[in-house]
């Protein structure tokens, strides 16, 4: 219940922040809070320095940088600040229009509490394998805006989540920003299994689908939570879906391969085999969701 | 140690605390707000919910030093010249609580939830409350005095300790 | 016949104080945090304790390195078993339920041998709570490993000989202790043995096994207690059910007389059976304060609690139930393992037995056998969790005759209807050698099958049936009844329990007009204080307003059994009306005095001493003044209308009820959600109908709970994996929906108010409706059982399995 003592720092910017970080032998960031709190409590980790980025004005908040991020494919882009509470996240029009996906996931994140002081930058920082925002910035191709003693780098959402709770972002360095190529006119599904409601999910699935002419799926892409120690890609039912109409039919059979390529966990919630099945047909929900034929 | 600053139930404190210190222990031990208790050391159970700066948190996952300059709201802040907040009034009105032990963290959680959406439906009020547990009640008379609340005048207007929005 | 749902009805519309809705007294300190938990408490100069637990299941502790512990900043005592061994006391098993019971001493701290993970092995005593804890990790303890006992089957087979793993390897066996029932040898019934065979040779049999998982109560106030041993008088605060039993036993144990103790129970935050108990942590803080001289607190963190805390259930049941074909039943048979945990808790062994008179349940069974073994595991130790050995009978039972109805291919209200008990037939004596005194399940179920929509839910299913929809739509039924009211001494005596099962109140009549009552059934939630108050303003005329409930306080009130198994109202209520009587006859002859009449002319009604015939009167607050003045009084009485009386009911009570279910089974995934859920319960007489539906609402909750989503889990190394709430799944209000849960009275004749209890009835109904609704809906794809809880994986696996066959 009690964390061991610790060091605090409240860095008032990233350079200051980055500053500590490099000084320090045992340090954790401090985000939202909301996952690294519990662990602290439970003694789980008990680092000497802990530095709070909670006063760097500029990691919080939505900006929409147009065409001008270094975002792949051209079009236009929404930053998102790392320290950026879920619940500003929520209320934002602009999120809820162009990335429909990543609202629907951060309205399922948690519990009210917790999104109110979660922020989606200590929750990808953290790496968890059922967090909730992993696989919908897997499946948006987003980009990871990391600061270093050297500067800043973009990692792509591909390559920034490493293992279980182990990312690109070294120990001297901080997530600072995301990016997200905007999906206009693409549709969004997001499902999530869970026991009760308040729960880390078994699995999900986040589908984010292009119809062409309104009636061909031309693209989809969809990220996998929990199927292994990172969130994954379906990279396999994507490709099956390209020209495929979204007919339950259809889409149910393109989402059989969910679980290929997977390595989901066994435990109390539920053994790899169920999960397997459960990728297929949160899957096949998710996409005919995203494709406007809810079941 | 760390020293900080805020206003608590509309009154001022200044402490030098350690910086492990949770939220939670500030007020209980600290300051003697034992209103606000402490339930599980995972998050989940909701017991210790207050306002700060008008959102509901988890105290408990909240280090007392990130309240720094913070306004925080518990239930013993809710009442105003010792009239019941409409959600107090609702909660005992229709027998929303038995051991009463969940009830500072619930109540301060439904009245966040009917300043974000003063006209809730029976399934938005469930949703609002999944991260309070209560053992006793099934839920089924907090979900009817929450209902109850929504349409009572006064429900979502800043308690007075508060500043912001409830 | 009353209902309970949505808008209460308003206190003035009502005029008597039985069966009126009043908002609870209690509720203004909850609702706005003026509140005394005990970890509000804190006496000057108080010290903090941290336990060290061992994280092993089963090990020889071989050292104990204390020094940088010692040595930590504000640390005042690092104390191991070993150091409190002559002070710390035992904790005892108060329920030996055979006389050759095999049970390990239980010291609060171990002293060589630890027995689970979890068990305390030395206290850290420090200025504050985190240097305690800061000091617990630095405490060093060598242990040696050894076999654990863990798998509740294998436990049971363990001998020397075979090499199975012995929880205590000094006893020489894990079985604790046997007992059977047997309808022949008793009397009541038949020969089970024979409707077996004649059931085997041209009638049914349905043959099962049920798992009752393990449970944790997770009440939501954790565990908590604070020493005082400053002043004449030892002061004990504690999150408790029971301050009166922990009163006697510290005493009992310790050797520190009775009179020197003050157990106080404060505002306590859920019990459910789980502060049914006497702690390694009340007895190892008891100690440490004496020790020390000092105050002493220790709470426990949610994760402690769910690992140290005593756990419920735990069972495996292997069930026969023979019928004839035309589905009549004959006879039923219970074999039952029970898991004991590392020790012989409080009650523990004795919670099986409890179940041995209510599997037979509500049914009229020819013949009866119930053998059940209680066994010693390296696990937490198990006690009661609400309802205690009745929701394990209640399942078993129900789930067969839902087994019965499915192999006869008929509906099972019909089934049910054919052999129950029927409203003619009260008093009843069951097969297991119960009297039931009073009950109508007919009327119960119809109304309950009315307001449920029976015959449209079955017409939806067939049609989703039909239609093969991947959501499948499930009907569950419990038609339950229970004992309440824990007890008649004289039947807890032949039952070898160790104390008796009265319940104590005292009426002090203030001459301020003020009612001072105090009971010994110390609430933790259940609105005694309400309640009460309504009973009291209702027998001596006084108004509700100028009652007030003391309870919790072995010093403001000495005697009491406490708060559990439904009893309060039954037993603890009945004494403060028959003390309520004996104020109204003992101001009686002071009425007849001041009114200058004779007693046999006075009169008493409202609150208000008549003479007949005359308007004349004094209230009986007037006469609580004039014997407080005591100016003017006739000879031979005392100064004082004061009054105390001790209830021992002569027999059980038995709520009955009817609960139904509707569930839907998303096949592809498992899911299953609840649609609907109707209940009419038979509480007998109602006091306080908000109050009755809000106990009933929460047990629902806590019967769903072990039916779709709780359970206790270790690992092979005897480690629990369901050591927080992130993993243990107690419920939230988005898991549940509303229900309609309604009342009917038939009153209970072994006590004047006509209560039957209610605090246990939701629990021991719901769990098996909702996985008879679960199976319900899968029997078309070959499911007979899912086992609890009914998790997603578990039902998609049973489908998979059921189509396969």
């Amino acid at each position: 219940m009690i964390p061991t003592a610790f060091d605090y720092a409240r860095p008032t910017s990233v350079d200051e922040a980055l500053r500590l970080l490099a000084q320090a032998d045992d340090a954790k960031v401090l985000a939202g809070g909301q996952s690294l709190l519990p662990v602290l409590r439970m003694r789980l980790n008990a680092p000497d320095l802990v530095v709070d980025l909670g006063r760097i004005d500029s990691l919080r908040g939505i900006r929409d940088i147009g065409g001008g991020g270094a975002v792949a494919g051209g079009g236009g882009a929404i930053e998102i600040g790392a320290m950026t509470p879920y619940h500003e996240i929520l209320a934002s029009d602009e999120i809820r229009q162009e990335l429909t996906l990543l609202h629907h996931a951060v309205a399922e994140v948690g519990d009210p509490q917790i999104r109110h002081r979660g922020t989606l930058g200590g929750s990808l920082a953290h790496a968890d394998p059922a967090g909730d925002c992993g696989a919908v910035a897997l499946a948006l191709e987003a980009e990871m805006v990391i600061a270093g003693p050297s500067g800043e780098r973009v990692v792509p959402a591909a390559d920034f989540f490493q293992d279980l709770f182990t990312t690109a972002v070294g120990d001297d360095e901080l997530l600072v920003a995301i990016r997200f190529p905007v999906h206009p006119g693409w549709g969004a599904g997001y499902q999530k299994f869970v026991r009760t409601a308040q729960q880390w999910p078994v699995v999900a699935v986040g589908a984010c689908v292009h119809l062409a002419d309104g009636k061909t799926i031309s693209e989809a892409r969809i990220g996998l939570t929990n199927m292994g120690p990172t969130p994954l890609r379906a990279r396999a039912v994507e490709e099956a879906l390209a020209g495929v109409t979204p007919t339950p039919e259809a889409v149910g059979a393109a989402c059989a391969a969910a679980a290929d390529g997977t390595s989901p966990p066994s435990d109390l919630n539920g053994d790899a085999d169920y999960r397997r099945h459960l990728a297929t047909v949160l899957a096949r929900r998710a996409v005919l969701a995203a494709a406007g034929h809810p079941q | 140690m760390t020293r900080i600053e805020l206003t608590v139930d509309g009154a001022k404190v200044s402490d030098d605390v350690e910086p492990r210190l949770l939220l939670v222990q500030y007020l209980r031990e600290r300051l003697g707000k034992t209103g606000t208790v402490i339930g599980c050391d995972t998050a989940s159970c909701g017991a210790c919910t207050v306002h700060l700066d008008g959102h509901s948190v988890k105290s408990c996952n909240v280090l007392a030093v990130q309240a720094d300059g913070a306004e925080v709201t518990t239930v013993e802040g809710l009442a105003t010249d010792g009239a019941l907040h409409p959600v107090q009034e609702a909660f005992h009105e229709y027998h929303a609580l038995q051991c009463g032990f969940c009830t500072p963290g619930m109540i301060m959680q439904a009245a966040d939830l009917l300043a974000e959406n003063p006209a809730p439906t029976e399934e938005q009020i469930r949703q609002g409350l999944e991260g309070n547990l209560c053992r006793c009640t099934g839920y089924h008379n907090i979900v009817r005095a929450v209902q109850h609340a929504a349409g009572t005048p006064g429900t979502t207007a800043a308690p007075a300790a508060d500043g912001g929005a409830a | 016949m009353t209902t309970t749902e949505e808008a209460p009805t308003a206190e003035a519309a009502h005029d008597g104080e039985i069966g009126r809705d009043r908002r609870r007294k209690e509720d203004h300190r909850l609702l706005t945090g003026r509140t005394r938990w005990t970890d509000n408490i804190a006496p000057p100069g108080t010290l903090h304790l941290a336990m060290v637990r061992s994280p092993y299941a089963h090990a020889r502790i071989t050292g104990i390195d204390t020094r940088d512990a010692q040595a930590s900043p504000n640390v005042v005592a690092v104390l191991t078993g070993a150091d409190l061994a002559d002070t710390q006391g035992v904790l005892a098993n108060a329920w030996p339920i055979t006389t050759d019971q095999v049970a390990p001493e239980h010291k609060p701290v171990a002293v060589d041998r630890v027995a689970f993970a979890g068990e305390i092995v030395a206290v850290v005593v420090a200025r504050s709570a985190a240097a305690a804890v800061d000091a617990a990790e630095l405490v060093d303890v060598d242990y040696e490993e050894l076999p654990a006992a863990l798998d509740l089957k294998d436990a049971a087979a363990a001998t020397p000989e075979n090499g199975g793993a012995l929880a205590h390897p000094d006893l020489g066996t894990n079985n604790s202790a046997r007992w059977i029932f047997d309808s022949a040898e008793a009397g009541t019934g038949g020969d089970v043995e024979d409707a077996i065979a004649a059931a085997r040779s041209g009638g049914i049999l349905i043959e099962r096994e049920y798992r009752q998982q393990r449970l944790i109560p997770a009440f939501m106030e954790p565990r908590s207690v604070v020493v005082d041993p400053t002043g004449e008088q030892i002061t004990l605060w504690s999150a408790t059910q029971i301050p009166h039993i922990t009163r006697f036993l510290l005493a009992a144990t310790t050797g520190v007389p009775e009179s020197k103790i003050r157990v106080i129970a404060p505002d306590v935050g859920g019990g459910f059976g789980g502060k049914l108990q006497t702690t390694p942590e009340e007895w190892a803080a008891f100690a440490v304060a004496r020790r020390l001289g000092k105050p002493v607190k220790y709470t426990e963190t949610r994760s402690e609690s769910l690992l140290a805390a005593h756990h419920g259930r735990d069972q495996w049941q292997k069930l026969t139930l023979a019928a004839t074909t035309d589905g009549t039943v004959t006879g039923l048979k219970v074999e039952l393992l029970a898991d004991l945990g590392a020790y012989v808790a409080l009650v523990g062994g004795g919670v099986p037995v409890l179940g041995a008179f209510m599997f037979n349940a509500i049914y009229k069974f020819p013949a009866y056998r119930f053998d059940c073994r209680t066994v010693l595991t390296n696990k937490t130790w198990t006690d009661a969790y609400r309802g205690a050995g009745r929701p394990e009978a209640t399942f078993a039972v129900e789930r067969l005759m839902d087994e019965l109805a499915a192999e006869l291919g008929r509906d099972p209200l019909e089934v049910r209807r054919q052999n129950w008990i029927t409203h003619d037939e009260f008093p009843f004596t069951t097969v297991a050698g119960l009297t039931y005194d009073s009950g109508d399940y007919e009327s119960a179920t119809a109304q309950a099958v009315e307001a449920f929509g029976y015959e449209d839910l079955r017409a939806e299913q067939a049609r989703r049936r039909e239609e093969r929809d991947p959501v499948q739509l499930g009907i569950g039924i419990s038609t339950f009844t229970e004992m309440c009211g824990l007890a008649p001494s004289r039947v807890l005596g032949s039952l070898n329990y160790g104390a008796g099962g009265w319940e104590h109140a005292e009426i002090r009549m203030l001459p301020t007009g003020k009612v001072e009552v105090t009971t010994g059934a110390s609430a933790h939630g259940q609105g005694h204080e309400t309640a009460f108050s309504q009973i009291v303003a209702d027998r001596l005329g006084v108004p509700y307003e100028d009652v007030e409930v003391l309870h919790g306080d072995t010093q403001v009130a000495p005697r009491g059994l406490d708060t559990y198994g439904s009893r309060s109202l039954t037993v603890g209520g009945e004494a403060l009306a028959l003390a309520a009587d004996k104020v109204v006859a003992k101001a009686k002859p002071w009425a007849a005095h001041l009114l200058e009449a004779a007693p046999e002319d006075i009169e008493f009604a409202h609150g208000k001493f008549t003479v007949a015939g005359t308007g004349e009167g004094k209230t009986v607050q007037e006469i609580a003044l004039a014997a407080f003045a005591a100016h003017d009084y006739p000879e031979g009485i005392e100064p004082s209308i004061d009054a105390e009386a001790t209830f021992d009911p002569v027999n059980f009570s038995f709520p009955h009820g009817t609960h139904l279910c509707a569930v839907e089974v998303d096949t592809e995934t498992g899911a299953v959600s609840l649609r609907k859920y109707v209940c009419v319960d038979d509480v007998g007489t109602v006091i306080n109908p908000l109050i009755v539906a809000g106990q009933v609402h929460g047990g629902l909750v806590q019967g769903i709970a072990q039916a779709l989503w709780e359970e206790a889990v270790y690992d092979d190394a005897g480690t629990l994996l369901t050591g927080t709430l992130a993993d243990y799944l107690v419920p939230s209000a988005a898991d549940l929906i509303s229900f309609d849960a309604a009342h009917r009275s038939t009153p209970a004749t072994t006590n004047s108010l006509g209560a039957k209890g209610v605090g246990e009835a939701g629990t021991i109904a719901s769990t098996p409706a909702v996985v008879n609704a679960v199976v319900d809906a899968l029997r078309p794809y070959g499911v007979h059982d899912v086992r609890m809880p009914c998790t997603p994986a578990r039902v998609w696996h049973a489908i998979q399995e059921g189509s396969a066959a």
